[in-house]
């Protein structure tokens, strides 16, 4: 069986931020929502490295751990959703997330942030697959129509891979084997532990 | 010749001695030497890591280091906090784990308090006469209070339990539903809880402020521990802690809600995930601590209701629970109750 990771190759990611637009685009997420972001260290300096980050879809994920009302489950090919029908926008899933994934689209008074909105591996939410119901909350479900999600298509320097974790190491293993250097797999074992 | 002896015997027992120390300090030395190697090899380590830096680097990131982004999400620069995970295992262990054990306890103590003394009441016969104990303001000020908190008990402890407890018994679209309302009304009625919590504090503070006849109230646990109860300003002892239980932790609970309430301020998660972990702590503390006032103040103390709701308590009520009170008031002008020659108090 699949399982699906991400994996950002900071030597090659070139903070060109196409990986944001293609998933707001792609998505329509809510205004203000960021699902996936680049983050550059060091910037400006000797040295300087970017990295592509969103929901890693981790395999024991602290979000869905801490949820309040259970709404977080982990699809077959090891995807993390969240049923926006049940959350109540407690912000607990933030709070607990490594990655800074999950975010809240309004901000009212009071902490009611509406429904919390996530990197869904464009592979939708609970309702059925590419309904004009799930699209509106989830935006769209690329996975359920055989592709990839639309970050990782649209990096211009393939940077940026999705996909199953076996396939996306073998290639990124084969980059490094012919850069010569030491791999630097960000979040890799953060997300998914070390064995895996 | 004998002298040459004995100087040779002189030498040989301390070249015998400076041996025997050698020896022995060698002998404690030795075992540091591990130490010695140890640190080689750790400065050895060291100096190979240093080779490296971008080996640091991703360390630095690992520890929370925030870089630049163009997005303008809330911390969108920090890479990993680590620190999500620590909260996810206090909360989900400590707290979501331990805290329930401090209500079986409160719970358990009022059980004993009511098998072994039953309900608390006064020997003497009641005189019928009146005093006043409660003014309008401090009624209305408990009861909006009261009521407020036990809102807020309900909905924080279904959030926090919810998901153990009730998920079973409502499925997950009926406790969701629940839960949707829960949280709006713990969040928006928590600042006005907070105000009644200020205001009760300022209201009885004076009352409360320590005095000698604690002491000797406290060490004979307010005549739990036999004999007559000892005497007691407007507020005995107990009821002095109980308010600065609320004094202190209650505000605590306060100061953390709010830090919680207004999550889009400039407090980071770090910030919200310790205030969480305090707020969770401290307020189940205080229901703990409530659980035993709300005994004491109904069917632990008889009369000690009816005086929260009318105000006024009897003279032998106040006479028998805060003798040194009643001094101060017995003389003031009161109500005076009709009838009471209560035939079940003789």
């Amino acid at each position: 069986m699949a399982r699906m990771k991400f994996l950002c190759d900071a030597e090659r990611c070139i903070e060109c931020n196409s990986c944001v637009t293609a998933c707001k685009n792609a998505n329509e997420v809510p205004w203000g929502v960021n699902r996936r972001r680049v983050v550059t260290l060091n910037d400006g300096m000797p040295g300087e490295k970017s990295i592509s980050v969103a929901c890693m879809h981790c395999s024991d994920a602290p979000c869905a751990a801490v949820c309040p009302v259970d709404c977080f489950y982990t699809t077959d090919d090891g995807i993390v959703l969240h049923d926006k029908d049940l959350c109540i926008g407690c912000g607990y899933c933030s709070y607990a997330c490594p990655f800074g994934a999950p975010q809240y689209p309004q901000q009212e008074a009071f902490g009611v942030r509406g429904k919390m909105d996530k990197c869904t591996f464009c592979a939708g939410g609970p309702e059925a697959d590419n309904s004009p119901a799930e699209f509106e909350k989830y935006g769209a479900n690329r996975i359920a129509q055989g592709k990839l999600p639309a970050c990782a298509e649209m990096c211009s320097t393939k940077a940026l891979l999705a996909g199953d974790g076996d396939m996306i190491s073998a290639v990124y293993r084969e980059r490094v084997l012919n850069r010569s250097g030491r791999p630097q797999t960000w979040g890799w074992d953060r997300a998914y532990g070390s064995s895996i | 010749m004998a002298e040459t002896r004995s100087r040779m015997t002189g030498r040989r027992r301390r070249s015998m001695l400076w041996s025997f120390a050698a020896i022995l300090a060698l002998a404690v030395l030795a075992p540091f030497g591990g130490y010695v190697y140890v640190g080689l090899q750790e400065a050895q380590a060291q100096e190979e890591q240093t080779v490296n830096p971008r080996s640091e680097y991703w360390r630095e990131v690992r520890r929370g280091a925030e870089g630049y982004t163009s997005v303008a999400n809330p911390e969108g620069g920090v890479l990993i906090n680590g620190e999500g995970n620590n909260w996810r295992q206090l909360r989900n262990g400590v707290v979501a784990t331990y805290t329930p054990w401090l209500l079986a306890v409160a719970l358990g103590g009022i059980a004993l308090m009511w098998l072994f003394k039953g309900a608390h009441k006064p020997e003497e016969p009641d005189s019928g006469r009146m005093v006043q104990r409660w003014s309008l303001w401090s009624r209305v000020l408990h009861w909006v209070v009261a009521t407020l908190f036990i809102v807020m008990a309900f909905t924080g402890t279904s959030l926090l339990f919810g998901r153990a407890v009730l998920i079973p018994w409502l499925g997950h679209e009926g406790f969701a539903a629940y839960a949707a309302y829960a949280i709006s009304m713990h969040n928006y009625i928590g600042p006005f809880f907070s105000v009644g919590i200020l205001l009760m504090i300022l209201t009885w503070i004076r009352d409360n402020l320590p005095r000698a006849a604690d002491l000797q109230w406290l060490k004979r646990g307010g005549g739990l521990l036999g004999g007559k109860q000892p005497p007691s300003g407007k507020f005995n002892a107990g009821e002095k802690l109980w308010f600065w239980f609320i004094a202190i932790f209650g505000t605590i609970a306060c100061v953390t809600g709010l830090v919680l309430d207004f999550p889009n301020l400039v407090q980071s998660r770090e910030t919200m995930q310790m205030a969480n972990l305090v707020h969770g702590i401290t307020t189940m503390l205080w229901i703990s601590f409530f659980l035993g006032h709300v005994y004491m103040g109904t069917v632990g103390t008889e009369g000690a209701l009816s005086g929260m709701i009318s105000g006024n308590v009897s003279e032998n009520w106040a006479r028998h629970h805060h003798a040194l009170w009643y001094e101060e008031v017995k003389d003031q002008e009161a109500p005076v109750r009709k009838v009471p020659t209560s035939p079940q108090r003789t």
